[in-house]
């Protein structure tokens, strides 16, 4: 399995159509950081509008930490798209280049090959959101200096203290990892099916977009239906921007308002990745290869 | 004693209501140059997946080595290499790059030196780094031949190795067969729809039609000279079968079949059977000696003669 994970990683960062991803996250997130360096207390001012009259507000909100916030809560919805250019060309890709029959001709079981593929496109995943980790957090705090976080959610205002945001940031990307390895897992599981990776990708893409709105609607039926939905459970990375308030009212300092949340996301989550593989694993031994 | 090393028995393939491969039996000896032949659509590439574990029987069983292909198919595969129509490999990595990838899949570790030489061997030197999307159709057939052989497999499996190519690359294809099994000793199996070809190469040959086998056996026995057809077509073929039936050479009259009279028996006859149409006053159009593997692959494939394991 470790062979084909170094053969695949070596072929997927070989590939000129693996960069497409990182030079379009680094584009949207430098225009992002360009567009708040240069106006961004207008956009502070629109999004805290609504609080000024009943909040005095010192000192600097537009830090790095709100801005990687900021960029966080653009791009997570948009990344999976991007990963499913990768994960779901793992197999249809290989049928329609033709060394998917050279492939399979080899000493290697068939489960170990999908199971190398599957960990090189989750290898993809990590290096990617270490990536907008990187450009988010680092060069954000970089230009933009640090400060408290401070979060408008639905009816309350959320304020972290600067010392106490880091472990949110690490915990938020080790979530959205595990939520975009759900989309790398269901790309995986689609691109078993096809002899060319239009298919899968578009595919993949539509499930998602189509997931998305049930589990955003408020619609009574979707409601049923959205507890497990993947798509439902991949936004609750924000989670970790929510603290816990003791019985005087007063923030218990890193705590997380609803870990138990975070726990049920994250099971979702992790059956969808070994429902997608196992399926995958599955049909791909007792499919003929005639590619 | 001959070492049975593929054995095929009563496999089937059906796809849905199709029968790719029907009940279809054969085997093939150490150091055989096995020509696998039939008409587009005969089975030929189903069964070969069916041999490199592309592609589940339906039914029946596949020995190579003496082990089932089901239950020990990585320890076989280390000890086949395969190209399997064209070889497609990956045209963003260069030729030593695929080399390279292909031999670590195949369970080696071979040195840089060793992928060079095998670069050379195949006449890819002085392009070993370029991409392989700049190569030509032969040069990639050539490639497809390096990591076919990289792990120095005892069986070769070529599926229809010769397309795409152009004459030339067809007879380096054919060397390269002969080399095979005279100089690395190998076994391969071959499948082509260019007969002349498998005729010149071929140690025994199986003809399969609608998965079904057709005909098998030594290609020595197969174009024997003494069983040479030959094929009259003279003026008025009625009179000459009957002044042929009544003669010393009724004995090798075939059943008719088109518009010519047919004989079985030693090309060497010939002479002899030209001279004495002459002197009965038969007027030839045409003598055909016909055994040729095209002639017995038409003669099989058309659906009268069907013949097993000559």
């Amino acid at each position: 399995m470790w062979k084909i994970f170094n053969i695949e990683v070596y072929k997927i960062f070989r590939r000129p159509r693996t960069y497409i991803a990182f030079a379009a996250i680094t584009a949207l997130i430098v225009i992002i950081q360009l567009g708040l360096y240069v106006d961004g207390d207008s956009y502070v001012d629109f999004l805290m509008s609504g609080l000024k009259d009943s909040f005095d507000f010192q000192g600097k909100i537009l830090n790095g930490y709100l801005v990687c916030y900021i960029l966080l809560q653009l791009l997570l919805v948009h990344v999976p798209l991007l990963i499913a250019l990768v994960a779901a060309d793992m197999i249809s890709g290989e049928a329609n280049m033709g060394t998917l029959r050279l492939l399979v001709t080899k000493p290697v079981s068939k489960t170990s090959f999908m199971l190398g593929k599957f960990l090189a496109a989750s290898f993809y995943t990590l290096l990617l959101l270490i990536w907008i980790a990187f450009l988010a957090l680092a060069v954000s705090t970089w230009l933009f200096g640090t400060g408290d976080l401070i979060i408008q959610k639905n009816v309350y205002v959320v304020q972290i203290s600067q010392d106490d945001v880091f472990w949110r940031y690490a915990g938020a990307f080790a979530f959205a990892f595990l939520a975009m390895l759900a989309v790398t897992a269901l790309g995986f599981f689609l691109s078993v099916f096809s002899e060319n990776s239009i298919g899968p990708i578009v595919a993949t893409i539509s499930i998602i977009i189509f997931f998305t709105i049930m589990s955003t609607m408020s619609i009574p039926l979707f409601q049923h239906i959205q507890p497990y939905l993947f798509t439902s459970h991949m936004v609750n990375w924000k989670e970790f921007f929510d603290e816990k308030l003791d019985v005087s009212d007063n923030v218990i300092k890193g705590s997380i308002q609803n870990v138990q949340q975070l726990y049920n996301s994250a099971i979702v989550l992790g059956i969808y990745i070994v429902v997608f593989v196992s399926g995958a694993i599955i049909i791909f031994k007792r499919k003929d290869i005639l590619s | 004693m001959t070492e049975e090393i593929i054995q095929v028995r009563n496999v089937s393939k059906f796809f849905k209501n199709a029968k790719a491969v029907n009940d279809l039996s054969f085997s093939v000896q150490k150091g055989d140059v096995y020509g696998f032949l039939g008409q587009n659509g005969a089975g030929k590439s189903t069964m070969i997946r069916m041999l490199l574990t592309l592609i589940k029987p339906t039914k029946g069983s596949i020995r190579i080595f003496g082990n089932d292909l089901a239950t020990h198919r990585i320890d076989i595969l280390k000890r086949i290499g395969a190209i399997i129509e064209k070889p497609d490999v990956y045209k963003y990595l260069s030729a030593y790059q695929n080399l390279a990838l292909f031999a670590k899949l195949s369970g080696i570790a071979p040195t840089r030196s060793i992928l060079m030489d095998e670069l050379k061997r195949v006449g890819l030197s002085g392009r070993e780094h370029d991409k392989v999307k700049t190569f030509s159709q032969g040069m990639k057939q050539r490639l497809g031949i390096a990591i076919a052989l990289v792990h120095e497999p005892d069986i070769i499996i070529l599926d229809e190795p010769t397309n795409g190519l152009d004459p030339q690359g067809i007879a380096d294809m054919r060397n390269l067969i002969l080399h095979l099994r005279h100089e690395r000793k190998k076994t391969v199996l071959v499948s082509s729809h260019l007969l002349t070809e498998i005729e010149q190469v071929a140690t025994r040959i199986l003809i399969i039609d609608k998965g079904k086998k057709l005909v098998e056996g030594e290609a020595s026995t197969l174009f024997d000279p003494a069983n040479t057809i030959i094929e009259i077509e003279t003026a008025n073929n009625e009179n000459t079968l009957l002044k042929l039936q009544e003669s010393q050479w009724g004995q090798y009259i075939q059943p008719i079949s088109g518009h010519s009279v047919k004989l079985k028996m030693h090309k060497k006859l010939l002479p002899s059977l030209h001279q004495w149409l002459v002197q009965n006053g038969v007027e030839i159009i045409s003598i055909i000696p016909r055994h040729s593997l095209e002639d017995l692959f038409l003669q099989v494939t058309s659906g009268k003669n069907y013949v097993e394991n000559i």
